[in-house]
């Protein structure tokens, strides 16, 4: 017998099974009437303070609870925990980034229709959680003055798939010598018209503007398709 | 995937599998195909191929109206007409295009 070799088109993503899920998720937050806001950065960037700060901010307000990625420990959900906010840990052991099964497993028993925001803190990680939709309306990526300018441009695929960028950290800002036309600039160039929030977790700086953007986000629900995230390509 | 391909034609041996990696799939070419033949051992894959062709970023200028390949991932400008851009067409891609089957 001679084989012959034949070409199959096949056509498929690799992280369908995760698209699938993810989208899933996004039909059930719709529905629930809850927007969801996840936070990417580098590990130390201060996702934890911002979050932590966020979520008693909004208390008073809102229905809010939060979801927190970790390779190993929960001291994460513990920090955040003081804002007596729910929130939930989600180990992920050596994998360095959530997936959309991880948080939809997390919110187990959770009624999301009593929620108004839910926010989802990845590992940190600037790689790998930018190709993994986790079902968020909002991605939010994290850039502290204390990383330097140029992060964008290192890590220009996670800047493309975020839809706000946020500077932490602005305290620092002086002493670090940071240089923020440089920053904005180095964003605008990988994302271009993406806005750009100033915050310090420290001495509340910002975080004014920070709910003003939350709350109109979740009036005018971004449905991440702005970010193409969504769509371009990885619909097949 | 493969082995589903394989399979459905009757156990046919899988020589090649054709990868499309987008320059904004954050994922290296280099470490896919040092990776594969460990993770393709004992798998209707082994001893195939893994073939990937890299695709550059591609966007849709708002200015000229036309899909514009960018120089450079790192920098979101239409190289013809220097205006920003943001409606991604190519360059996400981490999808399997096809098969190759010895039948």
């Amino acid at each position: 017998m001679i084989l012959q070799t034949r070409l199959v088109e096949v056509r498929q993503n690799v992280l369908k099974q995760n698209d699938l899920v993810a989208r899933e998720l996004r039909q059930r937050f719709h529905s629930a009437g809850v927007c969801v806001v996840s936070l990417v950065s580098s590990p130390g960037s201060g996702k934890t303070a911002f979050l932590e700060s966020t979520l008693t901010l909004m208390r008073p307000n809102y229905r809010v609870a939060a979801l927190v990625g970790d390779l190993a420990t929960d001291n994460d959900a513990a920090r955040l925990a003081r804002s007596k906010a729910p929130v939930r840990q989600i180990t992920t052991g050596t994998l360095c980034h959530l997936e959309a099964a991880m948080v939809r497993d997390a919110l187990e028993g959770w009624d999301l229709d009593q929620l108004d925001f839910l926010f989802i803190e990845n590992v940190g990680n600037l790689v790998c959680p930018a190709s993994y939709d986790v079902g968020e309306d909002l991605r939010v990526v994290l850039l502290s003055v204390t990383e330097g300018e140029d992060k964008p441009l290192k890590y220009p695929t996670i800047f493309n798939t975020a839809d706000l960028a946020v500077l932490t950290k602005m305290d620092l800002a002086a002493a670090v010598e940071f240089d923020l036309a440089a920053a904005d600039s180095n964003i605008q160039r990988v994302r271009p018209g993406m806005p750009v929030l100033r915050v310090s977790s420290k001495n509340g700086a910002g975080m004014d503007e920070w709910l003003r953007f939350l709350a109109s986000a979740r009036q005018t629900p971004l449905v991440a398709a702005s970010t193409g995230f969504v769509e371009a390509g990885r619909t097949t | 995937m493969a082995e589903e391909e394989s399979d459905q034609r009757g156990g046919a041996r899988v020589s090649a599998v054709h990868l499309k990696l987008g320059a904004l799939a954050g994922v290296v070419k280099a470490a896919l195909l040092s990776s594969y033949e460990m993770a393709s051992e004992g798998t209707v894959l082994q001893g195939s191929r893994l073939m990937i062709e890299e695709l550059p970023v591609v966007a849709h200028c708002p200015k000229c109206l036309a899909p514009r390949t960018l120089d450079s991932p790192q920098w979101f400008i239409c190289p013809v007409c220097k205006s920003p851009v943001s409606e991604i067409v190519q360059g996400r891609e981490l999808q399997v295009f096809a098969l190759e089957l010895q039948e």
